[in-house]
This record gives structure tokens, C-alpha cells and sequence, in this order.
């Protein structure tokens, strides 16, 4: 922890003298979202969060249609940042102890540290290979052993190794749906985030591809930091370790998720989780 | 079989049997109205082609080698002399008739017929200038204001009144483009009848053509690529170069052709500003700085076609040049579309989405 850290730190060039308590500090969380309220244009779309996330642990976002799960996760890697209307009302979001919404901060590099694999799988009309290396790629990185050492790595993270080796150079298009998905998270590893964000990764996907993303993620807990949205809540019950429910800009409930799904403290959350409502 | 069966079966027959003819004649009607217009358009058309084609083609082409008429594509327009010597009638050109005259004696009695003569050389040559350099032009501004309008500028009040200028600008007949090209370049900025003047005068015309074609391309990448892009640490500019404009690109060369089209055709914007009836000189010979270059008129085809056609008397032999520039110029159009066309097929199949 306290070298991914150190890492973020000289990442997004912060000096805080903070480094040595967090090495101390073994349970802090590595995101940790404070009185957050935010807005497009004049509707408020999240209200008074307040959440922390563990590192190497899975969070699942649970929660009816439009209650924000998507505008939560886009705030932690700052990919609201594109949309016009988009405000910051009041709190932040710490990684590592960095307010990733400081103005020395840049977003970019954020956002190399913080990956993201969309729900409609969306790979680049290129190859395979090329899908794979782009985010190094656009860093200038040229060197072609480096490159062809992250797309095997990458590629096998991600368990699709096996089945594009012998065709790297097809598009990436060429891939089944759940492939496709695949592909995505390995190009989102080859830049080598600390945290993967997933927004319904698997809700194109028919169950079978869905098992192969979710023992995937299972893997990936080892390695990364998981938030993941979901509208499956055996989805959430299987892969996550935490678990948050939100309600129309609110979060109601975070827990365990053996907790929530046991023996949840709200009653509407308890609602949502048998499937009464939402 | 039940009675009440047979009952419903017949009245199935009447309904999907269906007598009613009336509805049936208007559709019949309607749908060959539909194709006389269409096959009318397509007579039109062939007609056009096969008149030009044909006309043409007697100047254009020779039936003994090279099959081609070298004078014609290789000359400048000269006056073609027409004259009878020693029982023999003879055509031809000015420069031909002079040297031909050397060795003879007696005086010869010609007729002569202006622009007749010779070739449409420096017409070809300054028309492939003039699109050259208008859509160079056309495409670097087009493009560019495309990617703010459509990826860096916010929507509002001021965009829409943006759009809606470059949309009217469309419709902006061609030959006020001509007087504002004079106006502009050639008096105000003083650049004189040029090709520089005449560049940016058929650039600013079908600018409205390829902003508007640029910017639907790039709008219509979807927005995940652009999220893809971004999510893995690219900044803007980034991914407009690397994963924008490239899918845009066989979108943005549609556009070119159509502009590219409207460069090589238009007499309107030019006859002002870039065009001369007639000049002795090629575009690069006798330059004294490589960028008087851009500061001299040019012939042009379309030009040429109006100068032949509107400006001196007519006669069988003019005519002959009519239809013989007009097939050349048809031939260069189809042949720069072709190849945008080939480049455009081959981009789609490298980024296909
Ligand atoms: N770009 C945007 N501009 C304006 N409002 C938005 C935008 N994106 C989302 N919203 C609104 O913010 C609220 C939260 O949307 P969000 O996409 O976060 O919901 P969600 O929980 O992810 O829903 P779903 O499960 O359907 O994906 C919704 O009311 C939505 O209409
Ligand atoms: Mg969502």
C-alpha cells in the first residue's frame, strides 16, 4: 500500500508530507469519498456521500436505474470531467490521501492510475495488439519488446491470451461480445492502474462470458483495487466484498456484503435485495 | 371437415385473396410513376454523357496510333487556319500553319478561326492547379473548425448561430463568391488576377461543404471511443488525432469529392479572380521567384468552355473544341472522384466500426 502510494504521489507530482503517517496507518482506505454532492447543470444527482474503499478489495454499486451508481464511479477517475454540465457541489474524493479534485492534479495521469472498462464493450477499430498497447502508445512508449511483453501479460490477466495469440493482428472487433470485454480489461491493465472501475461489464454479455469476467475479477482482486456496478445482484453477492447501495443519489447502505445480503440494516435496501422495488 | 370451418376458411380466402382492385391500380400507378422519374433522370443523364462522349470523343481520340489527339492535349489554343493548297484542304494551328507557309511560295488564302486551333494544355494544367491548391485549403480550414465544432466547442446559443451561418453560406450562389473573391483578394489585398485569389475564393465556396460533411463524420463516432480514449490517460487532443479523425476520415473525403467537383466545375468564382481566356505561358514557366507562382492567372477548363462557347462567333471548328474540353474536363473530375472514392474504400476497411 504504501508503495502504490508513494507511486500516486509522484504520479500526480503532490508533495504532502503525509506519506510517512499513511505508511503507518494500515486500514486506511485507498478512496475515500467525503460529503460529496454533485450536480449536472441544476439537477443534483448525488447527495452526501460518504464512502470509503478498500484497497485489493471488490465494491459492488447496487441500486434501481438512475441512481447515480455510473455518476459515483465516473467522479473517481474524473470522467465527468468531459461532460459540459457536470459540478462538484461540495466534498471530495481522496486516493490515497490525494484530493484527486486539487487543482494541481492532472486528470490524465489520474486516470492512467484509475482504469475504467465501460458497459458496452468498446474496443478501438484496431487490432488486437494495437487495442492492447494504446494507452502506451499515446505515452510515446516505442520499444517494441516492452510493448509485445504487456500485450502477453495483459492479454493473459485479462484470460484471453489463450484464445487471440495466434491472431493478434485481426481487429479487435473481429471478438465475441465477452472477448471484446476482455479485450477492454486488458487495455485497461496495460497502463497499469492501481484501481479498475467497471460500470456493468457484463450486461451485454450472456452467462457464460459472464463467468469467465467474473472469475476474472476474482483473480484481479489480487492485483487491483475493484469497483464495479451491477444491476445482477447475484453478480454482486459472488464477486464483491463490499457492497453499497444507492437510492436516488443517496447511499443508503454500505457493508459487507455477506452483511447486506444477509441481514441488511435498512429496509429499503432490504426491498431492493429481495426485489420489490426498483 | 366442420361447416363452421369451411365458413371461416372462405371468408379467410376473401379477406387475403383481396377483390378490392382500387387500392391495388393506385399502388400499381404510383410505383410506376415512381420509376418513369427515375428512368427519366437516368435518360437525362445518358443522354448528357453519351452526347458528350461521343462529340467529344471525335476531338479527343484518333483512329489511327496514337488514338489519342497528341496536339490537343499537349498545345495551347491557338487560331486554326483553314485553307486550300495545291487541291488539298488543309486545318491547322497557328504555329503549324507558320512554319507549314515557310516553304512555299505563293501566297495562301485562309480562313481563320479563333481558339480553334491547338490544345487545351494550360486549361488542363491550371484547373489541376486551381483544385490543388483550393482544396488544400478547403480541406486544412474545414477540418479544423469541424474538430472544434465538433469536439472542443460547447453547445449554445452562439454554436447554433454558427452552424446555421455555415449552412447558409451553402446555399451562397457561386458567383457571389466570385465578386467577393474580387473584392477581397485581388482589390483589397491586392494579389491581382491570380491562382492564390482564386484559391482561396473556390476554398471559401465549398468550405460550407466540408465543414458540415467533416463535423457529421466525427459526430457520428460514438461517444465509447472517445470514453475509451480518455479512461486510459489520453488527453484531447489525443484522441481526436488518434482515435477521432482517422474513423472520420472516409466521411471527411466524401465530402472532398463532392467539393472537389464543385472546385474543378465552377466558372462563376474564378472568371474574376484566377482565370485567364488566354495566356501564351504555362503556369511555371518564366517565374522569376518560385512564388510568383501564386501570383499569376491561369487557363481553366470550365473557363475555357464559356470563353469557347459564349465569346466568339461559332462555327463547326469551335464546336469541335466545346465538346473536346468538355470530355477532358469530365474524364479529370471522374478520374479525382475515382480515386477518392478507391481511398475512401480502402480507410473504411481499415477502421471498420
Ligand atoms: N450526462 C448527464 N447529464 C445530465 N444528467 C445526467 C447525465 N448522466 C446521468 N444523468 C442523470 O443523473 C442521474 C444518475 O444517473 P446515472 O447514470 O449515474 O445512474 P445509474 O445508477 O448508473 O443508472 P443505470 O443503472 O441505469 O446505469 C440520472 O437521473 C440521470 O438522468
Ligand atoms: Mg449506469
Amino acid at each position: 500500500m504504501s508503495l502504490v502510494s508513494l507511486r500516486l504521489q509522484k504520479e500526480i507530482k503532490m508533495d504532502t508530507p503525509a506519506v510517512d503517517s499513511q505508511r503507518v496507518d494500515r486500514n486506511r482506505p485507498l478512496i475515500r469519498i467525503s460529503d460529496f454532492d454533485f450536480s449536472y447543470g441544476d439537477k443534483q444527482a448525488l447527495f452526501d456521500i460518504n464512502m470509503d474503499i478498500a484497497e485489493h478489495k471488490v465494491t459492488a454499486f447496487i441500486g434501481p436505474s438512475g441512481c447515480g451508481k455510473s455518476t459515483l464511479l465516473r467522479c473517481l477517475n474524473r470522467m465527468n470531467d468531459l461532460i459540459e454540465s457536470a459540478r462538484i457541489n461540495r466534498g471530495k474524493v481522496e486516493v490515497n490521501g490525494v484530493d484527486i479534485y486539487d487543482e494541481r492534479v492532472d486528470a490524465t495521469e489520474l486516470r492512467k492510475r484509475i482504469g475504467m472498462v465501460f458497459q458496452k464493450s468498446n474496443p478501438f477499430p484496431k487490432s488486437i495488439y494495437e487495442n492492447v498497447i494504446y494507452g502506451l502508445r499515446i505515452q510515446g512508449i516505442k520499444k517494441k519488446s516492452q510493448l509485445d511483453e504487456t500485450v502477453e501479460r495483459c492479454l493473459k490477466g485479462a484470460a484471453l491470451w489463450e484464445e487471440v495469440k495466434d491472431r493478434l493482428d485481426t481487429s479487435g472487433l473481429s471478438l465475441s461480445g465477452g472477448q471484446q470485454q476482455r479485450l477492454c480489461i486488458a487495455r485497461a491493465m496495460a497502463v497499469g492502474p492501481e484501481v479498475l472501475l467497471m460500470d456493468e461489464p457484463c450486461s451485454a454479455l450472456d452467462p457464460v462470458a459472464t463467468a469467465k469476467i467474473e472469475e476474472l475479477i476474482h483473480e484481479l482482486k489480487n492485483d487491483y483495487t475493484i469497483v464495479i456496478v451491477t444491476h445482477n445482484m447475484q453478480q454482486a453477492a459472488r464477486v464483491s466484498d463490499q457492497t453499497a447501495f444507492f437510492y436516488m443519489g443517496n447511499l443508503i447502505e454500505m457493508n459487507a456484503t455477506d452483511q447486506i445480503f444477509m441481514s441488511p440494516d435498512k429496509e429499503q435496501t432490504e426491498a431492493y435485495i429481495s426485489g420489490r422495488f426498483g | 371437415m366442420s361447416p363452421s370451418k369451411t365458413v371461416v376458411r372462405e371468408s379467410m380466402e376473401k379477406s387475403l385473396f383481396g377483390k378490392s382492385t382500387k387500392s391495388k391500380v393506385v399502388e400499381r400507378l404510383v410505383f410506376a410513376l415512381f420509376r418513369l422519374s427515375t428512368y427519366f433522370v437516368l435518360l437525362c443523364a445518358a443522354t448528357i454523357f453519351v452526347d458528350i462522349v461521343y462529340k467529344g470523343g471525335k476531338t479527343v481520340f484518333r483512329s489511327e496510333f496514337p488514338f489519342l489527339n497528341v496536339e490537343f492535349l499537349s498545345d495551347s489554343p491557338q487560331t486554326l487556319h483553314v485553307f486550300e493548297h495545291q487541291g488539298r484542304k488543309y486545318e491547322m494551328s497557328d504555329s503549324k500553319f507558320r512554319s507549314f507557309r515557310e516553304g512555299i511560295d505563293e501566297p495562301i488564302v485562309t480562313e481563320t478561326y479563333a481558339y480553334s486551333g491547338g490544345g487545351i494544355w494550360p486549361c488542363i494544367a491550371g484547373t489541376l492547379l486551381l483544385v490543388a491548391g483550393a482544396m488544400i485549403i478547403a480541406m486544412t480550414l474545414g477540418v479544423l473548425s469541424a474538430i472544434f465544432l465538433s469536439e472542443y466547442s460547447r453547445p449554445g446559443k452562439i454554436l447554433n448561430a454558427v452552424r446555421l451561418s455555415i449552412l447558409n453560406l451553402a446555399g451562397v450562389p457561386s458567383i457571389v463568391f466570385g465578386i467577393f473573391g474580387m473584392g477581397m483578394f485581388v482589390l483589397a489585398f491586392g494579389w491581382n488576377v491570380s491562382l492564390i485569389a482564386g484559391w482561396f475564393t473556390l476554398a471559401f465556396m465549398v468550405l460550407p461543404i466540408i465543414i458540415s460533411a467533416s463535423e457529421e463524420s466525427m459526430r457520428a463516432i460514438p461517444q465509447g471511443m472517445r470514453d475509451a480514449s480518455f479512461a486510459l490517460g489520453a488527453t484531447q487532443w489525443t484522441t481526436i488525432r488518434t482515435n477521432v479523425l482517422p474513423y472520420a476520415m472516409p466521411g471527411i473525403l466524401t465530402s472532398s469529392i463532392i467539393g472537389v467537383a464543385r472546385v474543378a466545375g465552377e466558372t462563376a468564382p474564378i472568371m474574376f479572380t484566377a482565370a485567364y481566356a488566354l495566356r501564351d505561358q504555362l503556369p511555371w514557366e518564366g517565374l522569376e521567384r518560385w512564388y510568383d507562382l501564386f501570383f499569376q492567372g491561369v487557363m481553366a477548363l470550365p473557363y475555357h468552355i464559356y470563353v469557347v462557347s459564349a465569346k466568339i462567333p461559332q462555327n463547326e471548328y469551335t464546336s469541335r473544341m466545346q465538346y473536346g474540353t468538355a470530355f477532358v474536363f469530365l474524364f479529370i473530375i471522374a478520374a479525382i472522384a475515382l480515386s477518392s472514392i478507391l481511398l475512401r474504400i480502402r480507410m473504411r476497411k481499415k477502421y471498420r466500426w
